[in-house]
Order: structure tokens, then C-alpha cells, then sequence
């Protein structure tokens, strides 16, 4: 028996530079997807921007961290799209009859996500710069606050690979994707104040994900006390790896039935 | 070209084995209590039409599938129980290419190379030799989405060679392949074989089965029904050598037909279409006896031979059907190639 930590590793390596290739190599599939994001980023900025009161604070502060939270929502429904369209190749069957890590296809695929989510956050960040947005408080809260992003990207994505894996067909994968995650988005602290909202979908707001993740982005940015709402979105981030990670596990061995 | 299917008795390589593997799709009994055996360094042909179950038994011992019922071996491993194990000494080539496309040649062989775990040094030389011994050296830096079918097919075959693998799986290896690179293909597969190397393959082309195995086995509906070498199959069921001659005046065929049937022999058959006459040949002035009785009765004959019995023959005896009248709407051989 060939199972050792090392090969595993090795396995999640080879793996994951594999799917970072597929970006540099199809630069256009991280191109439109930056360019969508921007457009976006100026879009809601000077069409809600002077409608929305934030208490204060300039719209682009606020809206802001959230609107990277989104990024990597919206990420991980192409990571459902990407995982359904490799399982449609004939693919998937060489690399299952290979003796590599059986976690290796999906955990590679994930990181390959990470490094995407990370260009970009960055990416927005340069651009949030440009039209006013600051972090007030040093390079210490961005690297965390990017740090915690990123994590919450990874943990979506398992969401995105259970879904991608669960469909196994590209078209559903993209709408099924859809349908989780713009409730996620909207019904949150990202665009306005949850005190703005009918009480029964605050209850829905308070719990979202988003809205930790929202509120810690926003606290690191403006130099504020993170308070609870820090360890609610790890919390969060764990509690998604801890169930979608081995779902999605189980699905990819169960492929075999 | 039956020289390179001289068994190496050498040979000490993983078997391959299956016993009473049974599986079930919905109301589709794809395997019925299935069972083969494969020995070591030769090379073993499965032979059917489509949806005979060629692919459920080889995606079952190459780990893909969980069979319902029966067990199956790899060398000396189970192929549910240690599934990894069994995966470290197989190669597979599944009926599509399964290469990356968005990956050079290079990059692909390597990658495979090493989720095999055999180095990356190791991993580079090999994608050396291969891509040499394919001849895609030229192509090795270029994406795989610039490739013909054809490469991507040598491509596909390289990648289940780099780790060197004792058992090949190579399922319909040629299906839509141009006449060179099949020849060339199985110029490959033999070698393999010579070098001790098990290679079990799956075809629907009896021209193939016939140059390449040692022992073929043909399957209808889910078992396999008859198996042996060719010339066993050939022996028992194709029937016999056959003596065909062809009339220059076809509208004499019945009157060759009674003429024959005076020496004596078995199935004597005439197409007066054609101006064809076959007969069950047997005896060694055969031929002589049937120019003398033609001569004699001044029937001028256009052709003159005899027919050994195609590995189609056998099929038709055994199952009742070709193979093509199962196949139809799937790409077929080249014409040709295709058995006759």
C-alpha cells in the first residue's frame, strides 16, 4: 500500500497547479471575470451610493469589504460549473484509476480557487482605492481581512464543488448556483443597514454568513473593534469545511457505485 | 505478424482475474456472473458488440465501478478492497482520450507521471522517451486542444505508459483511428506484451482481436460465451477451411454445384449471382480434384482458392449474429479494416 502524507501532499500539488494553469492558460475566463466584478464595484457605488444611508460613512467605505465577500460567493458557483464540466470528460476516469489521493481532484480544484479569489480581492481593493475606499488602519487589518476572505472562499467552494459534483452537469451546476447565493448576498449587512429591512428578514440577515463576514471586513477597515462578529464568521467558515468538505468527499467516492 | 504473439512463458507479470462479477443498472443486466482469467505477459481480447458489457467489466477491474456481486483480481490484489493498491500497477486508456486539453503533450504525460509517484525527474525522462516513441516530440510544448484525434489517442496511450504499469486496460483502442495509426497502435500493444506486460483490451473489431491477442474471449449480454486463442475459436466454431472458386460464366453455377457434389464433400453451396461455389475442403488433393472435375466438365473457372475461417465466422456461429448488427449507429472501422 502507497499511502503516505507525502504523496498526498504531492497529489494536492500537482493538482492544484493543474488548475491554476487552466487560468493561464484561458486568462480570459479571470479577465471577464475581473472586468464583470469592476463594473459591478462602479455600478453599485454611484447608482445606490448617494440613496443609501450609512450612518455617515462615504458609501464606498461601506459597501465595500462586503462587496469582496461577494466576490468569492459569486466565485464559487464557477467552481460547481468547473468541477460538473470535469466530470463530463473522460478525465475524471484516468484520474480515479490513478493510485493519487482521492481528496487530491477536489482539494486541488479548491486551492486553484483560493489563488483566483485572491487576484480578485486585491484586484477590487486596487480599484475600491481608486474611487476612495481606505483601509484606515494599516497593513495588519487588510492581510487578515484578505486572510479571512479567502477562507470564507474556500469554504463556499466546497459548497460550489458538493453542488458541482452532486448535478454533474455544467448548465444545472451554474443555476443551481444562482439560487443559494444571492439570497446570501443581498439578504445581508453587505449593501444596507439590516435595521432598513422587514423584521422577518432581519432574522434571516442576522444569521447569513455574509453579514459577520460583512461587518468583521467593514471593523478591520475602518480601525473599529471587530467584536463578536469575528469569531461568528470562523465559526461559520468551519462549520462549512467541516460538512462540505467530507459530503463532498463521499460523493466523489461514491462515484464509483 | 503472428510472430509477435509468440507467449513469453517467461513471463511472471500480474494476472488478471474475474469471478461470477454481476452487474445491474436499473433493468439493464450489464454483467451476468461474469468470469475470465488473464494470464501473465499475453495479451487478451474481449470481443462484442456494444452494450455486450465490454466497458462495465473493464471499468469494474480498473476500480471505476463497484461490481453487485462476485469478486475481482488485479495480480494479487482485490479491486474493492485495495482499490489504491491495484491502481499504482494498471494503465488505463479509456475509450476517449482522456487527456487535459488546456495542458501541452509534455505537460500531460508529466503530470500523470507524477500521480504516479515516480519522481518528477523520473517523470520528465519518461515524457522524453514516450513523446519520442510517439512521435509527438514535435507537438510536446503545444496545447492539447491543437491536437488531431489521432494524437490525442497516441497521447492518451502514452500517458497510461509512464509509470510503466505491468496490466494494461485499453478499451476500443482503435475505434476512429486512420489505417497507419492503427497499425501503428498495435505495433505498440505487441511490443507491450513482448516486454511482459498483460494487456487487456476490448475491441469490436475482429481483425484486431485476431493480430493482436493470445486469447480472446468473446461476450454477448453481459458473459462471456466462448473463449481461446484464435486459432481455437477459428478450429471450433468458425468451421472449416473452406475451397471457393469463381466461374467465368456465372450461368453455369448449379451445374458446377451438382458437378461437386460427386467428390463427396459437405456443404456444398453455389450463389448463381455471383458465379461463387464454396465447399467444405479436406483432403490433400482437395484442389487438384476440383480443377480436374471442372476441366472435365468444361467449366472455366476465374478464381481459385481457399478460405480459412474468419474470426466473424465465429462470432456468427456462436451468437447468432454479427458483430456489426449490434453496432450500428456507432463510428465504425475504416473500410478496409473492417472484419470480414
Amino acid at each position: 500500500m502507497s499511502f503516505k502524507i507525502s504523496n498526498t501532499i504531492s497529489d494536492i500539488i500537482v493538482m492544484t497547479r493543474r488548475d491554476i494553469l487552466r487560468y493561464v492558460r484561458l486568462p480570459q475566463l479571470l479577465v471577464f471575470n475581473a472586468m464583470l466584478n469592476i463594473v459591478l464595484l462602479l455600478l453599485f457605488n454611484y447608482v445606490f451610493g448617494g440613496a443609501i444611508n450609512t450612518g455617515g460613512i462615504k458609501y464606498v467605505q461601506y459597501f465595500l469589504p462586503g462587496f469582496l465577500a461577494q466576490t468569492v460567493v459569486f466565485g464559487s458557483t464557477q467552481t460547481s460549473v468547473g468541477i460538473a464540466e470535469d466530470l463530463s470528460k473522460g478525465l475524471i476516469d484516468r484520474f480515479r484509476s490513478l493510485p493519487m489521493a482521492r481528496s487530491a481532484f477536489l482539494t486541488g480544484r479548491v486551492l486553484a480557487d483560493a489563488v483566483r479569489y485572491a487576484i480578485l480581492i486585491v484586484l477590487m481593493i486596487i480599484v475600491g482605492s481608486a474611487i476612495g475606499f481606505r483601509f484606515e488602519n494599516g497593513v495588519g487589518p487588510v492581510i487578515a481581512g484578505i486572510a479571512l476572505i479567502i477562507l470564507f472562499g474556500i469554504a463556499l467552494t466546497w459548497v460550489g464543488v458538493f453542488i458541482g459534483i452532486s448535478v454533474k452537469d455544467t448548465e444545472t451546476a451554474q443555476v443551481a448556483g444562482f439560487v443559494w447565493v444571492f439570497p446570501l448576498v443581498f439578504a445581508s449587512s453587505l449593501y444596507v443597514p439590516i435595521a432598513t429591512m422587514p423584521s422577518w428578514l432581519q432574522v434571516f440577515a442576522n444569521i447569513n454568513p455574509v453579514t459577520p463576514m460583512v461587518d468583521t471586513i467593514r471593523a478591520l477597515s475602518l480601525g473599529m473593534s471587530v467584536s463578536s462578529s469575528l469569531w461568528k464568521i470562523l465559526a461559520w467558515e468551519a462549520a462549512i469545511i467541516l460538512v462540505f468538505l467530507p459530503l463532498a468527499l463521499r460523493r466523489y467516492r461514491l462515484l464509483t457505485q | 505478424m503472428y510472430e509477435s504473439k509468440e507467449r513469453k512463458f517467461e513471463c511472471t507479470g500480474a494476472s488478471i482475474s474475474a469471478e461470477q462479477v454481476s452487474k445491474r443498472f436499473g433493468k439493464v443486466q450489464a454483467l451476468d456472473k461474469l468470469s475470465l482469467k488473464v494470464d501473465p505477459g499475453t495479451v487478451f481480447a474481449l470481443l462484442g458488440p456494444n452494450g455486450s458489457g465490454k466497458t462495465t467489466i473493464m471499468r469494474i477491474l480498473t476500480t471505476l465501478l463497484r461490481p453487485d456481486s462476485g469478486t475481482a483480481h488485479i495480480g494479487e490484489y482485490d479491486v474493492i478492497y485495495e482499490a489504491q493498491s491495484v491502481r499504482s500497477i494498471i494503465g488505463l486508456a479509456g475509450q476517449y482520450p482522456a487527456v487535459d486539453e488546456n495542458l501541452t503533450g509534455r505537460e500531460n504525460l508529466e503530470m500523470i507521471g507524477q500521480l504516479y509517484h515516480i519522481g518528477k525527474q523520473k517523470a520528465r525522462k519518461r515524457s522524453d522517451e514516450l513523446l519520442e516513441i510517439f512521435e509527438l516530440i514535435d507537438a510536446g510544448n503545444r496545447r492539447v486542444k491543437t491536437y488531431s484525434g489521432g494524437m490525442r489517442r497516441r497521447l492518451d496511450l502514452a500517458a497510461t505508459l509512464v509509470a510503466n504499469p505491468p496490466i494494461l486496460f485499453l478499451d476500443e483502442p482503435t475505434t476512429g483511428l486512420d489505417p497507419r495509426s492503427r497499425i501503428g497502435l498495435w505495433e505498440i500493444i505487441s511490443q507491450q506484451a513482448k516486454s511482459c506486460n498483460t494487456v487487456f483490451l476490448t475491441t469490436q473489431y475482429l481483425e484486431e482481436a485476431d493480430r493482436l491477442a493470445n486469447k480472446i474471449a468473446i461476450m454477448d449480454n453481459g458473459s462471456v460465451i466462448r473463449e481461446g486463442s484464435p486459432q481455437e475459436l477459428k478450429d471450433c466454431c468458425g468451421g472449416d477451411t473452406h475451397v471457393k472458386i469463381k466461374l467465368t460464366d456465372r450461368s453455369r453455377t448449379l451445374e458446377a454445384v451438382e458437378v461437386l457434389r460427386e467428390l463427396g464433400k459437405e456443404n456444398v453451396h453455389g450463389d448463381p449471382e455471383t458465379g461463387e461455389v464454396s465447399l467444405t475442403a479436406g483432403g490433400a488433393s482437395i484442389l487438384a480434384d476440383v480443377v480436374r472435375r471442372m476441366d472435365a466438365a468444361g467449366i472455366i473457372l476465374a478464381e481459385l482458392g481457399l478460405k480459412q475461417p474468419t474470426l466473424d465466422d465465429v462470432f456468427l456461429a456462436i451468437t447468432g449474429h454479427t458483430t456489426e448488427q449490434e453496432s450500428e449507429g456507432k463510428e465504425g472501422p475504416i473500410e478496409g479494416l473492417k472484419a470480414k
